[in-house]
């Protein structure tokens, strides 16, 4: 059809809002002449009003306070509070406290992932409206999410005290730490899931994908040992290696007209890409020869640059969280002391650890009371929000010969990839055309 | 026999099956009554190996407030005006049949609805709704004990 052919026509794709507890959000593009004019995200997240909340509470409760900004991930939550905290204090918590919390950690990454995987991204490729639409056909790949969901959210019952914003969690460790009996469960559960993830690399390896390749700047920790979680140093695959220290002079928060929640960029480069693509694609030796070898028969290669296939690195990223939940909780000998003693020091602290959706930066300014004076918190979500955009802008004009609802439902598939907290609804884009 | 109350307690006439579920405990504290949101996979592990289960949740269908709905849910699907009447994104309605799909509904499954007016954060329940909730949680007593 040459443009000739072609009526001059303006196309809006719109998203009113979604309202979920982890946030709203909606989306825009504007497209004239088969030409996208303009692209905006908005997601309306509430950390700033936790940052103000956090003013003059004592440091010891910001991993709970904090811990009540996602239902999903509230474990990323409390880890990055207390690392942050205890780096003002100046306080390491190291041996199996340590191990405990990457156990928890590996909970939520199985939780959140198996959530996403079966639950939010898989309908997208399948062509369901959502998964209750999809247990229709499939009620065996949707019970197995549902049991993988499950295990995770064991991990938090018996470690973290409940499934959802776990209770057992404090500055230095731990309220309580459970016996080496009360694992004995879980490590079954953990193996049968650690079969289950393996069917899940197969069967998502075999969905349809969208042939769409970019140039990524990915940001991840790095750990010289383990696949991240809790500790490492912040690098990205343009050559970034620095300590979490150095965040804020490296990374910048701007204000953006069309959104609430401020955009982070790299000062000297702009957007970046961090969850789970940019973990895997920064830390690919660090999984375990398992998952290598099923990624790689799963068709990935050592980085991941379709953000499509997101869904195979969560994959793998399941097994690895019950691989290593299986060998932490093997190794376990429970600690004299539940935590460690952190007495408040008048200091600045902060701490970064790899969230399900990825980097999750806290920054706590903290007086010789022990209050907090000042707080800084950086959603996984906000950090990504410009390569949401900037996906949006490469993939709408490479795919305009879709009718409307093709379009409308790629550019929330594409908007899943990277499982922003908006997108814990299923249905939430509403497609409004325009002709002029 | 169990009884689950879904609702929120922050929206007006949500609250409706929560405040069912309370008069019920109250009433016979032995009953199994539960309250819960509407979330699919917590409603599935709430009714494992219970053969009865009675829901209640309140519905948003145009009718007046404090109107009673049933249904017996493990006979046919539920009828429309009981999708998207939660404030969560997921409503009863759908978990219901999310659950037959996978083949995790219970052998029976009574659902009674309760006509609300207002869905409002932080109002009160309309004294309509409050008299359905006494009524219905009587009902429930003498047909199940």
């Amino acid at each position: 059809m040459t443009d000739e052919a072609q009526p001059r026509k303006t196309k809006n794709i719109k998203v009113d809002y979604l309202a979920r507890v982890e946030g709203e959000g909606a989306m825009y593009i504007r497209i004239k002449d088969g030409q996208v004019e303009d692209v905006k995200l908005k997601i309306f997240e509430p950390p700033r009003f936790f940052e103000a909340f956090l003013q003059g509470r004592r440091s010891g409760e910001a991993p709970d306070i904090t811990a009540r900004i996602c239902g999903i991930c509230p474990v990323a939550y409390q880890m990055s509070a207390c690392h942050a905290v205890e780096q003002a204090a100046g306080v390491t918590v190291g041996g199996q406290l340590r191990a405990l919390r990457r156990l928890l950690y590996c909970g939520e990454w199985i939780g959140s992932h198996g959530l996403h995987v079966f639950m939010l991204h898989a309908p997208d490729f399948l062509g369901y409206e959502s998964a209750v639409h999809m247990s229709k056909d499939h009620p065996d790949v949707v019970n197995m999410g549902l049991q993988l969901k499950k295990v995770g959210n064991d991990i938090g019952n018996v470690l973290g005290g409940r499934e959802i914003h776990p209770i057992n969690v404090k500055v230095g460790g731990f309220y309580r730490v459970p016996s080496k009996t009360e694992f004995k469960p879980l490590a079954e559960s953990l193996k049968r899931a650690a079969d289950q993830a393996v069917a899940t690399i197969k069967w998502v390896s075999e969905l349809p994908f969208p042939d769409f390749e970019q140039d990524y700047e990915f940001v991840s920790l790095r750990h010289p040992d383990e696949y991240p979680m809790n500790e490492g140093r912040l690098v990205s695959s343009a050559g970034m290696d620095i300590a979490i220290d150095g965040y804020e002079d490296t990374f910048n928060e701007e204000h953006v007209p069309h959104t609430n929640a401020l955009h982070s960029v790299i000062k000297e480069r702009g957007a970046y890409f961090v969850g789970p693509q940019a973990r895997y694609s920064l830390n690919f030796n660090l999984l375990t020869p398992q998952c290598q070898e099923l990624a790689k028969a799963a068709g990935l290669g050592k980085t991941c640059v379709n953000p499509f296939k997101s869904i195979i690195v969560r994959s793998v990223e399941i097994l690895y969280a019950c691989e290593e939940a299986l060998r932490i909780i093997d190794e376990y000998e429970p600690p004299d002391e539940p935590c460690v003693p952190v007495e408040p020091v008048s200091s600045r602290g902060c701490g970064c650890t790899e969230a399900p959706r990825g980097i999750l930066y806290h920054r706590y300014d903290v007086d010789e009371k022990g209050d907090i004076t000042q707080a800084k918190i950086v959603p996984p979500t906000s950090q990504n929000q410009k390569t949401i955009e900037n996906d949006l802008w490469n993939f709408v004009p490479q795919h305009m010969h879709l009718s409307d609802d093709q379009l409308q439902w790629h550019c929330e598939q594409a908007i899943r990839n990277y499982d922003p907290c908006i997108s814990c609804a299923t249905h939430f884009l509403k497609l409004k055309r325009e002709n002029v | 026999m169990m009884v689950i109350g879904i609702g929120n307690d922050l929206r007006g006439d949500d609250a409706a099956g929560l405040l069912v579920a309370r008069r019920l405990l109250e009433q016979q504290p032995e009953l199994k009554v539960l309250e819960s949101s509407a979330d699919p996979i917590t409603l599935m592990e709430s009714w494992e190996g219970e053969a009865h289960v009675i829901l209640v949740d309140a519905v948003e269908s145009g009718g007046t407030p404090g109107e009673l709905y049933r249904y017996e849910a493990h006979e046919q699907p539920l009828p429309a005006e009981f999708f998207h009447c939660s404030t969560h994104s997921i409503g009863m309605a759908e978990a219901v049949e999310f659950a037959r799909n996978l083949q995790r509904l219970p052998e029976q499954v009574t659902v009674f609805g309760i006509e609300g007016g207002n869905f409002q954060a932080e109002t009160e329940v309309n004294a309509s709704v409050l008299e359905a909730i006494e009524k219905l949680a009587q009902q429930i007593l003498e047909e199940n004990t």
